[in-house]
């Protein structure tokens, strides 16, 4: 079996994830190539060719990949990914954007969003919001998988000494371009990769009150998230919604403040090691998937909160 | 310009799905069924557009069994024009919806297809992106604002980290987001409109496409439940347990 990962980066970096799905990868079994595609991205390659486990990294350098639109590296993974069994990438939007094009383009079907290896043929994958988890057999000749990173310990990022090997496939697909871009600067860790993670909901009222959270997330080097209600009413940027159909989370420790614990909001969450709900409804659902549950006025308790965490950090 | 919106009918996303003792699947018998809640996102845009008089047909389709009809009737109440139901018993695989939609688009030669980003039961989140490979087209997915301009579309989408916008040649796929627009309730005259709208069934058949099944599904069972936990009193007791018991601070 040779399996190739498509490698998720910001054509500077290399993100976290992709070591996430190279633990699948590793999982299935086989040589496991890996993929940068972008613009200006040596550095990337570079780092991906000393993570663990990896045979080869194939290098696709040019302007076409450098907004990774779907149309371009769609063609380019069709492409090179024939000559494979397996084809990975993380299931962030630019997994989930242009992986659907190659496994139409190679007429195979998709698994989407795996949580488990069973065999090189047999995936676990949550459907149903998380509320249920099927085992599903692929009989396609290769297989097109998006992964869910919190699904696998990630490979250390350091000791391997794969080959690099630049490419020279320019897939200009000539349907869409690249018009501009809006990212949330942050120092704090990213969302998804954190190990601590401190959400808000409708109860924090409005945006300017998210500031308490982040007082917390600073004491505590935590990743910041939100409800969808809270990004719907504008108190945050969109990405910070988890749930669903916004990003999983599987930290060590979740805490949801003015959060109502929707099924939706639960399915990108519930994994987290340790849960903490705080919430003035003693009745709310949280309370139902929450480790350590405080039933109180956020404006007393997160406040409170800040000052205890001082004493003991 | 036409546009053709493609609409999946999926259990009620407020219903408590359970699994099935024999782990087949998931119970939906007597399930509430409605319009997958992006496909209704889907058609709110489409009205939008005509309503701005930059759409002057909106076509809607769904495949699946007869009763898809129901989710066809509440898109025609919306403001959908007519509806083409591809009548189906068996499971159809996103790539065969996929494949079935672009035979669709091969016949009414849509300027703009726009479809949910994902549907609430699969959650596969691939349908569009596949269409959109078939048909040779470009790509809007995960949109939350589409702006036409000639023969272009532009569309902003939510991505990790923030917001990007692409410029489309028409014509163009488009998958929706959750903050692409706050679907209306069809009206009760609407609704008795809607029943007199032209609705076509077609089979795959006639479509020329072979539905076949690439994956199987092994057993489908409830994820492990998280073991209950308990009330803090106070702050105070609240941080003392993350630090000495949960060892997490
Ligand atoms: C297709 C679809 C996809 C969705 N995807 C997502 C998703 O990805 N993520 C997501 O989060 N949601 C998602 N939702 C929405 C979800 O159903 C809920 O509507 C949403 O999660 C509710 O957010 P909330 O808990 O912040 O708000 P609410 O449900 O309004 O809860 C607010 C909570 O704050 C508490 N509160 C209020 N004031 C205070 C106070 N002073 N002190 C303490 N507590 C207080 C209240 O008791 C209440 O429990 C989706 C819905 C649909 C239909
Ligand atoms: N059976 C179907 N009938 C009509 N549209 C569908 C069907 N399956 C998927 N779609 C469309 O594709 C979108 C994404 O579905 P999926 O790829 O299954 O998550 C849905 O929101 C619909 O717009």
């Amino acid at each position: 079996m040779s399996i190739l990962v498509i490698a998720e980066h910001d054509n500077s970096s290399l993100k976290l994830a992709t070591l996430n799905v190279i633990a699948a990868a590793k999982a299935i079994g086989g040589d496991i190539d890996v993929l940068v595609a972008g613009a200006g991205c040596g550095a990337v390659a570079e780092a991906a060719a000393k993570a663990e486990g990896v045979n080869k990294v194939l290098v696709a350098d040019n302007a076409v990949y450098g907004h990774f639109l779907g149309e371009n590296l769609g063609e380019l993974v069709a492409e090179l990914g024939k000559g494979y069994s397996h084809i990975l990438a993380a299931a962030g939007t630019t997994g989930k954007d242009f992986m659907p094009r190659v496994a139409a383009l190679l007429d195979v079907a998709q698994i989407s969003d795996i949580i488990r290896v069973e065999s090189a043929d047999t995936f676990a994958r949550p459907i149903y919001a998380g509320n249920a988890i099927a085992t599903v057999k692929a009989s396609d000749s290769i297989k097109v998988i998006t992964v869910r990173p919190t699904g696998f310990d990630p490979v250390s990022a350091e000791g391997g000494s794969a080959s690099v090997e630049q490419l020279d496939i320019v897939k200009d697909a000539g349907l869409s371009t690249y018009v501009s871009e809006e990212k949330a600067k942050s120092d704090r860790p990213e969302l998804a990769s954190a190990s601590i993670v401190i959400s808000g909901g409708r109860g924090m009222q409005n945006g300017e009150n998210f500031k308490m959270l982040e007082k917390i997330a600073d004491l505590l080097g935590a990743g910041m998230g939100a409800s969808r209600a809270a990004v719907d009413a504008g108190f945050v940027p969109n990405d910070m919604q988890v749930g669903q159909t916004g990003k999983i989370v599987a930290p060590q420790l979740y805490i949801a403040v003015g959060i109502s614990g929707a099924i939706q909001h639960i399915a990108g969450m519930s994994e987290s090691k340790v849960i903490v709900a705080i919430n003035k409804d003693e009745e709310a659902p949280i309370f139902q998937v929450a480790d350590y549950g405080l039933v109180a006025d956020l404006f007393v308790a997160v406040p409170e909160l800040e000052e205890e965490l001082k004493k003991v950090l | 310009m036409k546009v053709l919106v493609a609409v999946k009918r999926v259990i009620d996303y407020n219903v408590k799905v359970r699994v099935k003792s024999d782990n087949t699947g998931v119970d939906l018998a007597n399930v509430k069924m409605a319009m997958n809640p992006f496909c209704e996102i889907a058609v709110e845009e489409a009205v939008r557009l005509k309503e701005k008089g930059i759409v002057n047909e909106i076509v809607v389709v769904s495949i699946g069994a007869k009763a898809a009809q129901e989710q066809i009737r509440t898109a025609l109440a919306l403001g959908a024009d007519r509806g083409i139901h591809v009548e189906t018993d068996e499971e159809v695989e996103s790539l065969e919806a996929a494949k079935l939609l672009k035979a669709i688009v091969d016949k009414e030669q849509p300027k703009l297809v726009i479809l949910g980003k994902q549907s609430i039961d699969s959650d596969n989140n691939q349908t569009g992106q596949m269409l959109a490979a078939l048909a040779g087209m470009g790509q809007g997915t995960f949109a939350s604002e589409v702006v036409v301009d000639g023969d272009k579309v532009n569309v902003t989408r939510e991505v990790d980290g923030g917001h990007m916008t692409v410029s489309l040649s028409l014509p163009a796929v488009i998958t929706t987001d959750l903050r692409l627009n706050e679907p209306r309730y069809a009206s009760l005259p609407n609704i008795m409109k809607a029943k007199k709208k032209p609705l076509e069934s077609v089979s795959p058949a006639d479509l020329g496409v072979d539905i076949v099944s690439r994956l199987s599904t092994l057993k489908v069972e409830a994820p492990a439940a998280r073991k209950a936990g308990v009330k803090v009193a106070d702050v105070a007791e609240l941080v003392d347990k993350l630090k000495n018991e949960a060892k997490v601070i």
